[in-house]
């Protein structure tokens, strides 16, 4: 962490967000370091992995939907779009093309999934609000249908298999620890990257744009360019999500962007709440778990029944999921009585934001 | 020849089909801007107790009223118990709908099962009508009876907002909901009775698509999907932009099905993007 | 606001390190096994009825193999690949089975043949799925198949439908992709063989409810039609075909007249009896492990279908060979399991639809029933044995080279017009 040399930078003040560190911060960081030395690689890989890169995934759509009014289904999409590009670029067992090593292909998925992400912004920011989520789930629906039909690219209905995990500097990433290690990292980065956007002027302009959007385009601010860009923020980081993705599982199919998974994407970012960036980890740690382990609880049969009732009590009670859930506890303590009122509502075709003061 | 013919007739009965469906998605949006998610649950729903009604009463009419009545019913309530509290909350609203999708189509598993259900309609619309005579095309009954119905019913809708006091209220509630308030109208009885409406033609649309395809589990996505599309196509809130898209939709599918198999599916999402890109509130769409 | 950031985290860190402190235990005199099918989504009830072959397979056996007792883990996947193979992972390294049973469907079954790669401690026994490149190419060496694939369901059908039923020109319909094509494949190799033709294949989107359009293109000069299709699709497409007027005869792929399909209700039911079919099951085969397995299976489970479909069967063949290797070895899994893989090799099991033997790659050598829908005296239409082929293997008798040099199956693999 090269935090004290950034400090030693030539800005003249430091960041707003690193004074903010706090000694908890470093425990949290100090446990998830920690975590695969005592965990099997099962908790190490299925659980912990796992839940950070949905949270990742997550987290892109938390990013537009929360500073941008924007609540993209597509984010599993273009998280996809991602992976399969590393299997068609790069090499794979079942329907092999371009055979580059992941040092080419891996950057160029990248940059195809952003630009994927991009387009799906530019159509999409053309309408407003409530159309956003319409558009975004047909175009979702018509990537998994495109890519099950297209046998010369995409390799139908079976997809790919056997994609190689990378390696590099002496090490196989995709064994659990260093596989772990590199999701972490990933996640970390992204976390601080959305924390450090929010508040940047680009990310107030997103926010004030959620809040009205007339009020900034008449103040001569491109309201749909702002969008798009956002668009195009949060599909980099779904892309690099979807690599992790693939990796940890080494297959990509027309399944994994089909429309459970996607609608999985939204149920773990507004289960742990989308106006914190950490919020989509918390949904993504329950939701990995439940996933994992309703089969020991309960019947796996009903597992959607409980997942879906969990998400409409969280929509119903706590608009910011179980972040919010968590403060409004806390504030009822602290005001040990008084009102309790949190002045938090949900606004027309947007999520209002009230935690910048 | 004989074989565009068909297709063109398959399309635009399966056009009908989806307008049946989409009609009530859009008239829920229009007036309440309620993306209804749980739409296609609706549709499936109403398939299945629509079915349980026929297989017990023997009678496939008593189906098709009890899917349109039985989801009227569970609209109503959806719009009382749950969608009156968060009047204006859009998004909210939507991502109740996506929850309720979800646990629906759990639940109908548990209660149906995965088996698929084909109703028995009355005999004397099921089997081939002769069409033409040369060449020889012949057409099933059942299929001109659903375009029948749907052209009976969007007219039938037509009359309802333009012509009577309700569908005044509703056509001025999708316009200005803040003044038809302001003018002393009961607004909330008009969500409800407009909500059932929309969930009832959900059911109809459900039995009467069960029968001429099937009902199994999944049918609820796709339904909702192709209502999706016909309204953004065709723009949301209205009923004539709703025949337009579902038309455009149906014909796309079939004759893609059967001049490109391989892409069929992707040519309805095709025609969604270029709509959206010349015209992004839909067709028939008012700016927004 | 990052407050609440810290507790949450904290909070959940606390739940992480509660939940992975739990270890497995494990008994010496215990083996555990873990079967794993699609007990989610809309193959919910087929995987249902597999694990009643899993279950009724150790009920059998008293729970107890080699001397030592079978601890049952249930594994659940919604026969997406990527849900496949969460499942066995979560079977293999947290419950720490040393045997795994499954999956259920084509795509489960390549994903999770490969996943056996990467843990080679693991024997994996196949439940139904029936890709053809599970086993025939790039296998993996734990991973065995006792039951039989996709082609191989098909074995003597094509030689029927020409010879016997005197079909010389059909069209095909089944849906667009790998288990279909391998399903059209293993017709077309005994009907193109004996002179017939496939004039047109139509590859069905899959999900498309809509058939009319495709009957509407088959042309008027064929004897009869090809339907490789499952569940809902078989239902709707022949509902649709009889709606236009359709009357040529139909030959069924081996999931499309199943005991799904023949208890779905409707009119299309009179219309399928005398569909001939092949697979790996039949209904009323009258032989005495068969009918005794089908009285078992419906004494076992009075919930379960009529008679007991072929995931139960495939999976009851599974779970039977997992139990009669382990008693061969004595429960002995040690060494990496080099014995009781050997014995898994070696095994010549008598099932319930005959004997079954591994070939080289670990796949299934079996019998395979040529049926004919009929209608029995109880209104429940089955599946009358028309011929058992015996001992087909996965080259469908053909030599290997001869057999791989046909290549991978495709949308235009095989083809003979």
């Amino acid at each position: 962490m090269s935090w004290t040399a950034t400090g030693a930078a030539p800005k003249p003040a430091t960041p707003a967000w690193m004074k903010t560190i706090r000694p908890q911060h470093v425990l949290v960081l100090l446990f998830l370091i920690a975590y695969p030395l005592v965990a099997s690689p099962f908790w190490t890989v299925q659980i912990g992995a796992q839940s950070l890169f949905l949270g990742v995934i997550a987290l892109s759509l938390m990013f537009l939907a929360g500073y941008g009014g924007m609540v993209s289904l597509s984010q599993m999409t273009v998280a996809g779009v991602a992976g399969y590009m590393v299997a068609v670029f790069g090499t794979n067992s079942t329907h092999p093309l371009f055979g580059w090593p992941l040092w080419a292909a891996v950057p160029i998925a990248i940059v195809i999934a952003t630009a994927f992400a991009t387009l799906i912004g530019i159509i999409s920011v053309r309408t407003a609000g409530i159309y956003t989520i319409m558009i975004t789930l047909a175009i979702g629906v018509a990537a998994f249908y495109f890519a099950q039909q297209n046998y010369e690219i995409f390799n139908g209905h079976s997809g790919f298999a056997g994609l190689p995990g990378p390696v590099g500097f002496g090490m196989d990433w995709r064994a659990p620890m260093p596989f772990y290690y590199m999701s972490l990292a990933v996640a970390a980065l992204s976390y601080l990257a959305v924390v450090y956007l929010a508040r940047s002027t680009f990310g107030l302009t997103l926010q004030a744009i959620r809040d009205n959007a007339r009020r900034m385009n008449a103040l001569g601010f491109n309201v749909n360019l702002h969008r798009v860009v956002a668009h195009a923020v949060a599909g980099l980081i779904a892309a690099i999500g979807g690599l992790l993705y693939v990796w940890m599982n080494g297959r990509v199919s027309p399944g994994t962007i089909d429309i459970g998974p996607v609608i999985d994407i939204l149920v773990i970012a507004v289960i742990g709440g989308l106006r914190h960036p950490i919020g989509p980890f918390i949904g993504a740690v329950l939701f990995v778990l439940m996933k994992n382990f309703a089969i020991d609880l309960i019947s796996p049969e009903r597992f959607n029944t409980l997942i879906g009732l969990i998400f409409l009590a969280i929509v119903l009670v706590s608009p910011d999921g179980l972040l919010g859930l968590w403060r409004l506890a806390s504030d009822r303590l602290k005001a040990a009585g008084l009102n309790g009122s949190t002045g938090r509502q949900w606004g027309n075709n947007s999520w209002r934001n009230n935690n910048g003061k | 020849m004989k074989l565009f013919i068909l297709t063109v007739m398959n399309g635009m009965t399966l056009a009908a089909l989806y307008f049946l469906v989409a009609s009530g998605f859009t008239l829920v949006f229009g007036l309440m801007r309620n993306v209804n998610l749980a739409h296609g649950s609706l549709y499936l729903l109403g398939a299945y107790v629509g079915f349980n009604v026929a297989d017990w009463t023997g009678s496939w009419f008593l189906g098709v009223a009890a899917g349109f009545l039985g989801m009227a019913v569970v609209g109503a309530i959806l719009q009382v118990v749950i969608f009156r509290r968060m009047q204006g909350q859009d998004l909210r609203q939507t991502l109740v709908t996506i929850g309720l999708s979800i646990v629906m189509a759990d639940l109908m598993l548990a209660v149906w099962g995965g088996n698929t259900y084909q109703f028995d309609p009355p005999s004397w619309l099921s089997g081939p009508v002769q069409l033409m005579t040369a060449p020889v095309v012949k057409y099933p009954l059942y299929r001109l009876v659903l375009l029948a119905s749907a052209i009976v019913i969007g007219v039938g809708l037509w009359l309802l907002l333009n012509k009577t006091r309700i569908g005044m209220m509703i056509r001025a509630g999708v316009d200005d909901r803040g003044m038809l308030a302001a003018s002393g109208v009961n607004v909330q009885r008009i969500f409800t009775i407009t909500f059932a409406l929309g969930a009832g033609l959900a059911g109809f649309a459900g039995v009467v698509g069960g029968t001429a395809l099937s009902i199994a589990p999944g049918e609820d996505t796709r339904y909702l999907l192709a209502s999706l599309v016909v309204v953004i196509v065709g723009g949301m809130g209205s009923v004539t932009g709703a025949a337009i898209g579902a038309t455009l939709i149906g014909l796309a599918e079939q004759l893609g099905l059967v001049y490109s198999p391989t892409y069929g599916v992707v040519y309805t999402f095709l025609i969604m993007v270029v709509v959206l890109a010349f015209r992004p509130q839909g067709i028939m769409g008012k700016a927004a | 606001m990052s407050n609440v950031t810290r507790r949450n985290l904290l909070a959940a860190s606390v739940a992480l390190t509660v939940g992975f402190s739990v270890s497995a235990a494990m008994a010496e005199d215990t083996i555990k096994v873990g079967a794993l099918a699609t007990l989610q989504g809309a193959f919910t009830v087929l995987g249902e009825d597999g694990m009643r072959g899993v279950k009724l397979a150790l009920q059998q056996h008293n729970n107890m193999a080699g001397g030592k007792k079978i601890e049952l883990v249930t594994g659940s996947s919604d026969a997406s690949p990527d849900s496949a193979v969460n499942a066995a992972r979560k079977l293999v390294e947290q419950d720490k089975v040393q045997i795994l049973v499954g999956p259920l469907s084509g795509d489960e079954g390549l994903a999770v043949k490969n996943y056996a790669k990467t843990q080679p401690q693991v024997t994996f026994i196949n439940g139904t799925s029936a890709a053809q490149d599970t086993t025939l190419r790039d296998p993996a060496p734990n991973f065995f198949r006792f039951t039989t694939d996709g082609a191989q369901w098909q074995a003597g059908l094509g030689e029927y439908a020409f010879a016997t039923k005197g079909y010389k020109k059909v069209v095909t319909i089944a849906e667009d992709y790998s288990f279909p094509y391998t399903q059209v494949f293993g017709f077309m190799q005994g009907f193109c063989k004996s002179g017939g033709h496939v004039v047109n294949k139509f590859w069905v989107p899959i999900g498309n409810k809509d058939f009319s359009s495709i009957v509407a293109s088959i042309p008027d000069d064929i004897d009869a039609i090809y339907v490789a299709l499952g569940g809902a699709d078989a239902v709707n497409f022949l509902n649709q075909y009889e709606q236009a007027g359709g009357d040529k005869p139909m030959v069924g792929g081996s999931i499309t007249v199943d005991q799904t399909v023949l208890g779905s209700k409707g009119k299309q039911q009179d219309y399928i009896i005398g569909t001939p079919s092949a697979g790996p099951i039949a209904d009323n085969w009258d032989n005495a492990a068969w009918t005794k397995f089908v009285a078992d299976y419906k004494a076992a489970f009075p919930d379960g279908f009529p008679s007991p479909s072929l995931f139960a069967q495939g999976y009851y063949v599974s779970t039977l060979a997992m139990l009669t290797a382990l008693d061969q070895v004595k429960g002995d899994l040690s060494g990496d399991q080099k014995a009781y893989r050997d014995a898994l090799q070696n095994l010549k099991l008598d099932t319930p639809t005959g004997p079954v033997t591994l070939d080289k790659n670990r796949n299934g050598i079996a019998y395979n029933f040529l049926t004919e829908v009929a209608k029995g005296d109880d209104g429940h239409l089955y599946n009358k044995v028309v011929k058992v082929v015996e001992n087909v293997n996965q080259t469908l008798g053909m030599p290997e080279a001869e057999f791989m040099a046909i290549g991978p199956v495709g949308r235009d693999n095989p083809s003979c017009p």
